[in-house]
């Protein structure tokens, strides 16, 4: 199993510039997933790493060797295809061999490895099929066979579960990664879908147009988003994003909310943090995940009320829209909590959870008040 | 559906029925026409009307292997005894066979001309289907400068008649020593095929996902053999159209075979209608000699028509 650096990887598509200076360092067995919205390069970077694109400057390096000018076949990297790419004219068992025939192994070798493989993915019933005749989730585990089979240093996976529907989609990702524990193949993973990022990687790598936004684990990104785009892409439904003006006042922060009339407070140290960030006063979003939105039926201390706009029940939970002033803001609440549509709550913004950012810069200002 | 067509309409298909049997009667006649005189004895081959009931012989395809000369007289009653069954058949048709100084029959040159149609038409065939299959995946698969002007000017060798450059091509061929040649004939048709070929194999190729190949590179393969095992395989209704096609253009052509070759590679074509002028004109032999000619193409024909009828409805099924 390897290790996988991209040192300054840049690629021009004629004059689009479609992935820019990208750093990125893939530890041995780990498994990491490049992901962002259609188009950002993770797919491109994906494609880079298995030589199936040349880049146009920058390096990548494979176990300590410099690969870009190096050959897939000379890379023992394996990749798995969105659409499975499986060959039509070849049984499932064929297919599987096919990289071990590649490498000139005898007819006993290859048997017993592919029926190793097979028994792993639960489809040695499927060898004598042919692609056709084969359904999606099928032809997706006899094209990770044909991944497995050869053990090379690394899996690239390109969507390989985004064309199934989604009860297969739920049942391939915990097989994807039980496969992942049990090989430990170092293995990078493209999806644009962040549930299935959540719940698969050892560590996220999101991008967007291009540029690498931030890497880190699971909870990193989702706790620590490193920019308004990491933020507002993470999570469902998305982060609250509402510019804001801290005004410092009597042993506290008060934070006017958009252009309506709603304030907050926060703490006192906030805004003496923002002044030694050197930040204007009025280039700041403030954002919260629904659930650190604190809604209330009484009155409390530091609750302000506002009106629930349109209320989603989602079973085990509600999302209620809420108006903070001329801002909608969704909140998550217990379900049934807020009555319906019109009604008058109170609520606030859990200082613990709220996240600062920049307006200008789109970047975090890395203020937390932690529990 | 049955039930509820109207009077009209029922009229209207009973007329697309009989326009299409008056067609396929007009397209049948002359190959009934030409396989029939095939088996005609003499007499009745230019009779007027046509004679359509008649004894089927074996005769007109002795005589078409063999050279023969019109006897004058009766022929030995002798020699008629010793005779085999098919020196009888000629000797009753007035003629009698050429023989050399050790009795053996002379051939006429049907079958060495037919040899080299097969060999010129399967060569040029086989190479215009592989450099034009090669030539192809060479343009679906890479981006190159001014590629769409390359292509064009492949397809832009087809867009004068062939005839037109028949003269300088002689001229060529001459300095080069390249007329009467097997070799000379086979650059000739495989030049004629490939650009065919080429924009034929190209929309079959560009049919097949990328990502074939691509798992093959990653799997541990050359590009090469990422061609031969995957490609070519995927393409083998294209490759089973573009082959029929290529060697039909080559079986038939006519207008260079005659110019370019008199002999030693003369093809079929030419050779045939050439018997018309040796002695008075026996339509037999040459409705044979056609007769024979038609069989390989019908015959290659049949065995791939499960292709060429994949092949006409590829783009409409893949997706």
């Amino acid at each position: 199993m390897a290790e996988i650096l991209l040192k300054n990887v840049e690629k021009y598509f004629g004059d689009n510039y479609i992935i820019r200076k990208l750093n990125l360092e893939i530890k041995r067995r780990e498994f990491v997933v490049l992901l962002g919205p259609s188009g950002c390069g993770k797919t491109t970077t994906l494609r880079a790493i298995a030589s199936l694109e040349d880049i146009d400057s920058g390096e990548i390096i494979i176990d300590g060797k410099p690969v870009q000018n190096m050959q897939a076949a000379d890379r023992d990297i394996a990749f798995v295809f969105q659409l499975y790419a499986l060959y039509p004219h070849l049984t499932a068992f064929e297919n599987i061999a096919f990289p071990l025939k590649a490498m000139r192994e005898s007819p006993e070798v290859v048997k017993q490895t592919v029926q190793a493989v097979a028994k792993a993915l639960r489809i040695e019933d499927l060898l004598n099929k042919r692609p056709g005749a084969l359904s999606g989730g099928d032809m997706q585990r006899v094209a990770i066979g044909r991944a497995l089979v050869r053990r090379p240093k690394a899996i690239l996976m390109d969507e390989p579960i985004g064309s199934l529907d989604a009860k297969l989609r739920e049942d391939m990702r915990t097989e994807l990664k039980r496969l992942h524990i049990e090989n430990e193949a170092t293995t990078v993973y493209v999806t644009h879908d962040q549930v299935e990022a959540m719940s698969m990687a050892d560590r996220i790598a999101i991008m967007h147009e291009g540029v690498l936004q931030q890497v880190g684990t699971p909870e990193d990104v989702y706790n620590h988003p490193a920019n308004l785009f990491v933020a507002q892409f993470i999570g469902s439904p998305i982060m609250n994003i509402v510019e804001g003006v801290a005004r410092p006042d009597d042993g506290r922060t008060r934070m006017q909310l958009g252009e309506g009339y709603a304030e907050l407070d926060y703490p006192a140290e906030l805004h003496h943090k923002l002044v030694e960030e050197r930040h204007s006063e009025d280039e700041l979003a403030i954002g919260v995940r629904p659930e650190g939105v604190q809604v209330s039926r009484t009155h409390d201390q530091g609750f302000i009320p506002v009106e629930a706009h349109i209320i989603e029940p989602l079973g085990p939970y509600d999302i209620v829209d809420l108006k903070f002033g001329s801002k909608l803001v969704r909140a998550r609440t217990p379900s049934g909590y807020v009555d319906k549509a019109g009604d008058v709550v109170y609520a606030r913004f859990d200082e613990k959870q709220t996240h600062f950012f920049s307006t200008r810069t789109g970047e975090s200002l890395h203020i937390r008040f932690e529990a | 559906m049955a039930a509820v067509t109207s009077k009209g309409q029922r009229l209207w298909n009973r007329m697309l029925v009989a326009t299409v049997f008056v067609l396929v009667i007009v397209f049948l006649a002359p190959l009934y026409w030409i396989s029939s005189t095939a088996f005609k004895p003499r007499s009745l081959a230019t009779t007027v009307p046509p004679t359509v009931v008649f004894e089927p012989e074996i005769t007109p395809f002795i005589k078409l292997f063999t050279r023969r000369v019109q006897m004058r007289g009766e022929v030995d009653p002798e020699v008629y005894e010793e005779a085999e069954w098919y020196e009888k058949r000629v000797l009753d048709a007035g003629e009698r066979f050429i023989k050399d100084a050790d009795g053996n029959i002379e051939s006429s040159g049907y079958w060495s001309r037919f040899l080299n149609s097969i060999i010129i038409a399967v060569t040029s065939t086989f190479l215009a289907v592989a450099m034009g299959t090669l030539t192809a995946y060479g343009f679906s698969r890479f981006r190159m400068p001014g590629e769409n002007d390359w292509l064009f000017f492949i397809l832009s060798t087809r867009m004068l008649p062939p005839v037109v450059v028949a003269i300088p091509m002689f001229l060529m061929y001459r300095a080069v020593g390249l007329v009467d040649t097997h070799v000379g004939l086979i650059i000739l048709y495989t030049a004629f095929n490939l650009s065919f070929s080429v924009w034929l194999m190209k929309g079959f190729i560009d049919e097949i996902p990328t990502e074939y190949e691509e798992a093959a590179l990653v799997d541990g393969y050359t590009r090469m053999e990422a061609f031969f095992k995957i490609v070519v395989p995927q393409t083998a209704t294209g490759v089973a159209a573009t082959a029929v096609f290529c060697f039909i253009t080559a079986w038939n052509e006519y207008a260079f075979a005659l110019m370019m070759t008199n002999s030693k590679a003369q093809t079929a074509p030419p050779y045939i209608p050439s018997q018309l002028g040796s002695g008075i004109t026996d339509w037999t032999v040459i409705a044979s000699g056609t007769f024979l000619f038609l069989l390989p193409v019908a015959v290659f024909t049949f065995l791939l028509r499960k292709h060429l009828l994949r092949g006409v409805t590829f783009g409409a099924i893949r997706k």
